[in-house]
């Protein structure tokens, strides 16, 4: 079957609040030109265009139809859309070009978390029976998570604070990230905690934001950019929706991911971990040793555009690749409460 | 869906933005195994089911998680638990269970296997949670057949002195006739936001409250859109040099209403139709009065019936509707690439 590789790359700038509107076509519309220019194609170059946001964020119906008004959509275009993070919309464009539908692919997640009270919005991911009508907030619940680790000796506070730290220094060389720096690991940990274990370097910010990643066939791959970025192996997993029913510190269904897309050799790993233990999780599951440099962009803990997040972690990873700073990387996304639904890539240098 | 706009404060600069508070009764068919574990909640008792591994799962699933195996073997487990984690909220957030800080707990009751989410009320002191913690259910004061007929759990040895006060109660869940097994539950959601307009968008609503009509010429087609658009949906690009447009136009094309339905403030029959603007390329949706809903047609010519300036402000609503000129209706061919 034909080889997938990504060409380009692009994000828009992550910011706590945009003046845009939730079809997110003023963050699209710059970002799709930057992947035009950098690549040479242009919109009827492009073979099929696959979405991720969600209607939850926006508050309407249908928000992701304004947002291909970004496309220019006419003549009509062979589109998709997912209700996920836009990792998933990659996933659905990857397969379109295996079967040899299409040569080439435009995938892109967009989403104005400040519209709405975002940690209450994603409450009404959980099921709708028993748990959403509570409305337990995300960060309570992955404080929960935290807390099970806390408290059986798998992470402690200044593990995770490490974790924040990395990021924040990490995130001083990402332009387009929302907040870096250096901070002290201890003055972290002298902070109060916000929700209890968490404190708010622990939890990744609210962020307005939209990600773009052109997928072409391996033949086509080198007419448009030096070093294409092969997708090796992609594959995601979900598990049991029930969260008392599973380990909250562990991830079966990034494991069989990862085992699945074989994680060996990788130089750098881009995580989608919005909470720093989650990251940690992660890491344990993919089996990733020390030598793996973690999240050189800063990672989701300095910029979390709902929807476009694990996107980004894919394009960040295949970045180091279209560069020339890496031949082996991986990009990991996830999607639900606690870890639910992970995706895990490896991409090669062409 | 309910949608409340207001006037919001304003700089020439910045977007239009107004709060959009939307609202609805999510009506759920729940199905076997959780039409029996709500009809149970709602006689205050709670029922798990037993997995393919022999574990008591509650909420009880419907199919194993491990095997996928529909499951059906209901078991009673007790109204008190164990804490297994926790979390705390230092300010809850709207309809959350306990509107005084509280904490999520997972909480595993006693003859389960796995735990239950839910919230636990210290009466306000985070020092007072601790994992290992015995728990016990705070039952609502009228139950229904809904998971919020748990009000919330207490310190089974020491619970507050002051109960927090329980949510008002869900509308009451809906019974099968034949077997008293609940098969529907309703759980009203109510969602903030803050929706904003484009820049586009915000000098077009502006002009409104002035009593103009501006649309905006794509660059790319030179098709001038009312109102403009952040994105023009053939191009792509955001439309730009601004069009001054009359309030005449032509009807496109059009439909009598004659459906009465929720919130209708016109009685039937009436026409909503496509109102192309002398000028414009795209027309828009707006109500055709001031004759026969059997007379309008297709080309016929009409003007903007303006309310009082007075009333005006930055929406379209400024013009309460179109109704006919009288003039000699516009010949197909020169709307027909309009349709």
């Amino acid at each position: 079957m034909t080889e997938v590789a990504v060409v380009a790359f692009a994000q828009a700038p992550n910011v706590r609040r945009t003046h845009g509107t939730t079809n997110g076509v003023e963050m699209l519309v710059p970002i799709f030109d930057e992947v035009y220019t950098r690549t040479g194609l242009s919109k009827t170059d492009i073979g099929f265009w696959c979405s991720g946001s969600s209607d939850y964020l926006a508050g309407r119906a249908f928000s992701f139809i304004s947002a291909v008004d970004a496309i220019g959509a006419f003549p009509p275009i062979h589109e998709s859309h997912v209700e996920m993070d836009a990792a998933w919309a990659l996933y659905e464009a990857w397969l379109k070009i295996r079967m040899g539908e299409v040569d080439t692919a435009l995938v892109y997640g967009f989403g104005k978390s400040s519209a709405g009270e975002l940690r209450r919005v994603l409450s009404l991911q959980l099921d709708p029976y028993t748990v959403a009508p509570l409305w337990p907030d995300s960060v309570s619940i992955a404080a929960l998570q935290a807390r099970l680790g806390l408290e059986s000796g798998r992470w402690t506070e200044k593990d995770l604070a490490e974790v924040a730290a990395r990021s924040r220094r990490d995130a001083t060389g990402n332009p387009r990230a929302q907040f870096g720096g250096e901070t002290d690991v201890a003055a972290l940990l002298d902070s109060e905690p916000v929700a209890d274990p968490l404190r708010r370097h622990d939890i990744a910010p609210v962020t307005d934001g939209a990600a773009v990643i052109v997928l072409a066939a391996a033949d086509r791959a080198r007419d448009l950019t030096e070093r294409p970025a092969v997708i090796n192996g992609i594959d995601h997993r979900i598990d049991t929706p029930s969260l008392g029913a599973r380990d909250l510190t562990t991830s079966p269904s990034t494991r069989i991911a990862g085992e699945a897309v074989g994680t060996d050799g990788v130089e750098i790993a881009e995580i989608h971990a919005p909470f720093t233990h989650q990251e940690l999780i992660v890491r344990t599951e993919l089996g990733l040793g020390d030598e793996v440099r973690i999240n050189p962009s800063g990672g989701t803990l300095t910029g979390n555009p709902m929807f476009s997040a694990g996107l980004a972690r894919i394009g960040e990873a295949a970045q180091r690749i279209l560069d020339g700073d890496a031949t082996r990387t991986l990009g990991h996304a996830t999607s639900g409460p606690a870890l639910q639904q992970n995706l895990v890539t490896v991409l090669e240098r062409g | 869906m309910t949608a409340v706009e207001s006037e919001p404060a304003e700089t020439p600069e910045q977007p239009l933005s107004a709060p959009l508070d939307i609202g609805f009764d999510y009506t759920r068919s729940v199905g076997p195994v959780l039409g029996r574990f709500m009809t149970a909640l709602a006689q205050r008792r709670i029922l798990g089911v037993r997995g393919s591994d022999g574990r008591v799962h509650v909420p009880p699933v419907e199919y194993d998680p491990g095997t996928a195996e529909p499951l059906e073997e209901l078991v009673d487990v007790e109204a008190e638990g164990t804490v297994v984690s926790w979390s705390w909220v230092a300010d809850p957030l709207p309809g959350q269970p306990v509107q005084r800080p509280f904490a999520w707990a997972l909480i595993r009751l006693d003859g389960a296997d796995t735990a239950l989410l839910h919230a636990l009320d210290t009466g306000g002191d985070p020092a007072s949670a601790r994992t290992g913690q015995r728990v016990r259910v705070r039952w609502a004061d009228e139950p229904v057949g809904h998971i919020r007929d748990i009000a919330y759990f207490v310190p089974a040895a020491d619970p507050p002195a002051d109960a927090a006060p329980t949510a008002p109660a869900p509308p009451a869940a809906k019974t099968d006739a034949d077997d008293g097994v609940i098969d529907t539950v309703i759980t009203p959601v109510h969602l903030n936001y803050t929706h904003s307009a484009s820049l586009e968008e915000s000098r077009y609503l502006r002009a409104l409250a002035d009593g103009r009509l501006l649309g905006q010429r794509c660059p790319g087609c030179h098709k001038v859109y009312i109102p403009p658009r952040g994105a023009c949906p053939t191009c792509g690009v955001p439309t730009t040099d601004e069009v001054e447009l009359p309030d005449t136009g032509i009807v496109t094309t059009f439909c009598i209403v004659n459906v009465p339905f929720l919130g209708q403030r016109i009685t039937p029959p009436y026409v909503g139709a496509y109102i192309l603007l002398d000028g414009a390329d795209i027309p828009f949706l707006h109500l055709v009065l001031g004759c026969e809903a059997s007379e309008v047609r297709m080309g016929m010519r009409v003007r903007a019936a303006w309310r009082p300036r007075e009333e005006w402000s930055t929406t379209l609503e400024n013009i309460a509707h179109f109704e006919p000129t009288g003039e000699a209706d516009a010949p197909y061919a020169s709307y027909a690439h309009h349709l």
